[in-house]
């Protein structure tokens, strides 16, 4: 705790804190369909509570891997620092906790709810400033995003490990980059500022926040998109389209050869 | 009225025939028979594809730019609008979403190509399997070679051309593999791409290539392989009735005709079904081609996928000689090994001939099991391939089955050299035991199923007899006998040629010696009325 | 041996022709008329629908067709009533010569490829007096110029070739890169600090120039750059490759060195750079070593440091030609 209190005296903490619970409620009770406008005293006190809360969960269901004070293992990382964009991207897909000790924590149903997530992410960025959960008011893409633009970025910067189409791609030693589709555009920005597993970090120099939103807004818009030429047959290139050639075209061409070649009765 | 439309067409026939001459040929041509057998259909889906090529490439040269300038776009497609591309990627777009009717087009013409050259290898296959390679077809043989050769490079510079991410990418990989030829390489890279890569001539150029010089070509070998046909008669399959010296089948007209032209109706309509129904080639998914940009899974359309997979599993070989660079792990996998295939593939009857002494005319077919080593060079040689494709799909294989790039690679970097000689090894044990089975129905009769008692109390299935066609089907086949090996003559001298004639001899052995002699009219006297 | 003597059973010869039902039955062969019509006028349909389609489908109407998904409209109804339209022709015709057609099999007789002695005789003799004639035999000056300037007019048009392009001279040794020169982000164009840069973060870059809307594909295709920020304790590089390094971040070209291909794979965890084209796998931490795959060399590192505004800036030209290998590429 002490730690906590040296870290909450540094100048930075206090506005870094009261911005990240702001935002942290404001998640919540957006999701509730509620509006509400929070005042400072109540954020305040819901900051502490989460904070214990999201420390209980911690204590329960992470310290054994990432160690008490989320210093890290031998297994398992140290969670100083990583923000509470990490831990709502990793804990709201369902990355983490991780199932098994395989190559890759898989996108699986949550096992934490939205607040259970919240009060964690908010425990974690009591240990060290690190990027927020962007909000509602951050993922703008519908207004701000630019899609082709976005569509630039994405084939320079994403295309090589998620494909072009969105749909993920191998990586060394069965390592995978996962698709796109079907994902919530907020993770989306969270795994671009924090570079969750093999994914590098897309900085806010290197990748602007609009250029961000303009990324999401161009994959919202290919997964949006309706069937230009008939089944995509899983967008993943010339592969499957080989195998339908041979498969279904030949096989159906063969069999109208033979039919056409047996002596009718 | 039938008389008047007698008149005309008689009148008709009058004119032309007085100008050309051409009743006397007319009349044996409208006599040709053609035996019907499904296999040899599959020349004919080729053939139909690439005059669906034909007919929807000219339709995409009305719209198609072939440029390379910078534009930028403007069209329908709303999520590239504003970005800098291609004219050729631009129109491509525009024959997409712009044209009516014009995706369907594009979508035709590219599977039709998938089509084409899947039926001209699976055509490919029944010839060689079947033997219908022997004299006097080689010529065709050579021919249709040449046709497969050039039918590869047509694809690609097909799908080269709307100059998409995907595309570039392989324009790049054939860029790299011209470079790589030691001594002139960068020169011919240089001399192909106008200068450096990509640079703003390749796709006019190529475009030439596609739509005007590689087509001629081909137009003129198919029109020679056809013609060879025609003159040499088609090959038969064995049977009652069919020898070396006749060919028993359909008169051109009319079954022939009807049969012939409604299946390019018919292929045409399967190849418009998935026209309509299955996408091909989304460029506008790939985006327009810049040199930093790529996407994960790229691969060639799959008959390069092959050659992709041997450059994929190649070792990081590279010399560096005399202040001068050697890519062997782009040269061999990309150059050398494809050359040797293509090379043995067309060279393949004459090594056939010369092996098994077999210098005769052959226009029966051989029943694939009765020549067991050819059958097994045959699946050694396309086990080879799908191990090759398979490394050439491994990161999409990877992602679909949970397997990692890395054992696919090692996978099939070992399977390339296990694989084939255990398929060689398979087939040739299946094709003998195919040989064996012949022989027992032939002399044995077929197993009925029911079961009497004999007086003395034995119970003994009933076997039932082949018809005398189907005897003669399985039986009517030649067994060659090998090769003798030309010795060392009476005075102990070894004679010029000795040496080739012993590797001969040894050879033919290999091929020739193991065969299930088949039935003799002694083994079935022997064997009396087929009890056993 | 003969294989005669072996034959266990003579030809049975050509099985007697069997009728079809259509030869004999009046009632049948009406009802396969019946049939052809009805599958031409399966294929009239299709081009109805066809025309339909082309005319009245807006082309900004999607419909939901199970399995395929929603799909565009009128791409779809063409296609199909194409395919109709086409297939059912054939299908027709087929029906036709199957059941109405006459289906006797006929034998014809081949004839031996090679010509008669007498033919093969007399075309010898032909060509031989031919050539006598021509006087090829005798002349051998005739013969031997000809035989020159049939060689020599084929390098005519290879010569024409000549100006399909520059020579190479030194162009493939050649990048934008220089001592200097901006870092600047691939696309958007601006400069980079090293600050801007996390551990593990990677940007994707190309040289400032001065009219970046005119950058060329060619110089693209060389000077693109990946680069990689990792703990500076990590590298294991030699004293002049970590002095090409600044502050843990390193630059690679993004060119593979072994076709070219762009590579941009990065594991931030292992540290691994993949190309997606042949998977050659790179170790970052050691300068980019291969070791996975096919290529043979490591991608070339470019020399970076810092200008006094604390932008990042190229060092020094690259040290070696990037991209894939040519014959005058020196080690």
């Amino acid at each position: 705790m002490r730690k906590l209190s040296r870290l909450r005296r540094r100048k930075i903490t206090a506005p870094v804190l009261l911005f990240l619970a702001l935002i942290i409620v404001g998640n919540a009770y957006a999701f509730i369909g509620a509006t509400v406008t929070t005042p400072g005293a109540t954020a305040s006190n819901a900051r502490s509570t989460m904070v214990d809360e999201g420390r209980e969960i911690f204590l329960r269901g992470c310290s054994s891997c990432h160690g008490l004070n989320a210093e890290g293992g031998g297994i398992a990382p140290a969670l100083i620092g990583v923000g509470a964009a990490s831990v709502d991207f990793q804990v709201g897909t369902g990355r983490m906790p991780l199932a098994d000790m395989s190559q890759q924590a898989m996108r699986k149903t949550p096992i934490y709810n939205e607040e259970e997530t919240a009060a964690l992410a908010a425990y974690v960025a009591t240990l060290a400033p690190g990027p927020a959960i962007p909000g509602a008011a951050q993922l703008t893409f519908e207004r701000d995003g630019n899609t082709a633009e976005g569509g630039e970025l994405f084939r320079t910067n994403c295309a090589m490990c998620h494909n072009a189409a969105g749909q993920g791609g191998a990586l060394t030693q069965g390592k995978y980059a996962p698709t796109l589709m079907g994902v919530e555009a907020k993770y989306f920005y969270e795994a671009m500022i924090t570079g969750p597993q093999s994914m590098p970090v897309f900085g806010d120099k290197a990748i602007t926040p609009e250029e961000k939103l303009s990324i999401i807004k161009w994959i919202k818009a290919v997964e949006s998109e309706k069937g230009l030429g008939g089944a995509s047959l899983g967008k993943v290139g010339p592969v499957t389209e080989g195998l339908v050639s041979w498969v279904l075209g030949i096989g159906l061409l063969i069999g109208i050869a033979v039919w056409l070649t047996t002596k009718s009765r | 009225m039938r008389a008047a439309r007698e008149r005309v067409a008689g009148s008709v026939a009058n004119f032309v025939d007085e100008r050309t001459g051409a009743a006397k040929f007319l009349k044996k041509s409208l006599n040709k028979v053609f035996p019907d057998h499904w296999s040899f259909m599959l020349g004919e889906i080729a053939l139909y594809s690439f005059i669906i090529l034909l007919l929807s490439g000219t339709f995409l040269t009305f719209w198609f730019v072939p440029s390379q300038e910078e534009l930028i776009y403007n069209g329908s497609y709303v999520p590239l609008k504003g970005v800098k591309m291609s004219a050729a990627y631009a129109s491509t777009l525009d024959i997409s979403f712009d044209v009516r009717g014009g995706m369907l087009m594009r979508q035709i013409h590219h599977w039709a190509a998938l089509l084409f050259l899947a039926a001209m290898v699976a055509h490919m296959m029944r010839v060689f399997f079947t033997g219908a390679f022997r004299k006097p077809r080689e010529m065709n043989w050579i021919f249709g070679v040449a046709l497969i050769t050039l039918g590869i490079v047509e694809g690609f510079l097909g799908y080269s051309l709307p100059d998409d991410l995907l595309s570039g990418t392989g324009i790049r990989i054939a860029q790299a593999i011209l470079q790589a030829i030691p001594l002139v390489g960068t020169y011919a890279a240089f001399f192909a791409f106008g200068g450096e890569f990509p640079g703003l001539d390749f796709i006019p150029r190529i475009y030439t290539v596609h739509v005007l010089l590689l087509p001629g070509i081909m137009l003129g070998l198919i029109t020679v392989h056809l013609m060879l046909v025609w003159y040499q008669k088609h090959t038969q399959y064995p049977g009652p009735g069919r020898t070396e010296k006749n060919v028993v089948g359909y008169p051109l007209l009319p079954v022939y005709m009807a049969k012939a032209g409604g299946f390019l109706f018919i292929v045409f309509g399967v190849t418009a079904f998935l026209g309509a129904v299955a996408s091909i080639n989304p460029i506008w998914v790939f985006g327009p081609y810049t040199p930093t940009q790529i996407s994960a899974g790229s691969q060639p359309d799959w008959y390069m996928g092959w050659l992709d997979g041997l450059v994929r599993m190649s070792p990081p070989l590279e010399s560096h000689i005399f202040n001068h660079t050697i890519s062997w792990n782009i040269l061999i996998p990309g150059l050398i090994v494809p050359g040797i295939m293509f090379t043995g593939l067309a060279l393949w009857p004459f090594i056939e001939s010369w092996a098994t002494g077999d210098k005769r005319e052959h226009n029966l077919l051989d029943r694939p099991r009765n020549a067991p080593s050819r059958t097994a060079v045959g699946a050694m040689a396309i086990t080879f391939t799908i191990v090759a494709l398979i490394n050439g799909g491994n990161d999409i294989i990877a992602t679909h089955f949970s397997l990692t790039i890395n054992q696919i690679m090692w996978a099939t970097r070992i399977s390339i050299f296990v694989l084939p000689p255990l398929a060689y090894v398979i087939t040739k044990r299946i094709c003998l035991a195919l040989q064996r089975a012949d022989r027992d129905l032939v002399l044995h009769g077929r197993e009925t199923g029911r079961l009497v008692m004999l007086p003395h109390g034995e119970f003994v299935e009933i076997h039932e007899e082949l018809s005398p066609e189907e005897a003669w089907t399985r039986t009517s086949h030649e067994q060659l006998a090998p090769i003798p090996a030309a010795g060392i003559d009476a005075n102990g001298v070894r004679a010029k040629g000795v040496l080739k004639d012993r590797i001969r001899a040894r050879i033919s052995k290999g091929i020739l010696q193991e065969q299930i002699a088949k039935p003799t009219a002694k083994d079935k006297l022997e064997i009396g009325d087929g009890h056993h | 041996m003969s294989n005669k003597e072996l034959e266990p059973l003579q030809d049975p010869g050509l099985p007697a022709h069997a009728h079809r039902k259509a030869d004999h039955d009046e009632a049948a062969a009406n009802r396969a008329e019946r049939q052809v019509a009805i599958l031409f006028l399966l294929s009239a349909l299709g081009t109805v629908l066809f025309i339909y389609s082309y005319i009245f489908i807006e082309n900004n109407l999607y419909i939901y067709i199970p399995i395929l998904g929603n799909q565009h409209a009128q791409q779809l109804f063409l296609g199909l009533g194409f395919a109709i339209a086409l297939f059912f022709i054939g299908a027709g015709a087929v029906h036709w010569a199957k059941t109405l057609m006459s289906d006797t099999e006929v034998i014809a007789e081949r004839h031996e490829m090679r010509s008669s002695d007498e033919d093969r005789a007399a075309f010898i003799a032909t060509v031989k007096e031919e050539a006598g004639a021509v006087g090829l035999g005798r002349r051998s000056l005739i013969k031997r110029s000809l035989a020159l300037s049939l060689g020599l007019v084929g390098i005519s048009p290879l010569l024409l070739l000549r100006d399909l392009g520059p020579l190479p001279e030194d162009a493939l040794n050649k990048t934008t890169w220089d001592e200097g020169v901006h870092l600047v982000t691939d696309p958007g164009n601006r400069r980079l600090r090293p600050e801007d840069l996390e551990v593990g973060a990677v940007a994707h870059v190309l040289p400032e120039i001065e009219h970046p809307e005119h950058r060329s594909l060619n110089s693209i295709a060389k000077d693109a750059l990946l680069l990689i920020r990792i703990r500076p304790e990590e590298f294991r590089l030699d004293a002049e490759k970590l002095s090409w390094t600044y502050q843990g971040i390193i630059a690679f070209s993004k060119i593979c060195s072994h076709m070219g291909c762009a590579v941009a794979l990065y594991e931030q965890t292992t540290k691994h750079l993949l190309c997606p084209c042949h998977q050659s796998t790179f170790d970052v931490p050691t300068g980019a070593k291969v070791i996975f795959g096919p290529s043979a060399r490591p991608l070339p590192q470019l020399a970076i440091k810092v200008d006094e505004e604390g932008y990042l800036v190229a060092a020094a030209p690259f040290n070696q030609a990037v991209g894939p290998s040519f014959w005058e590429r020196k080690k």
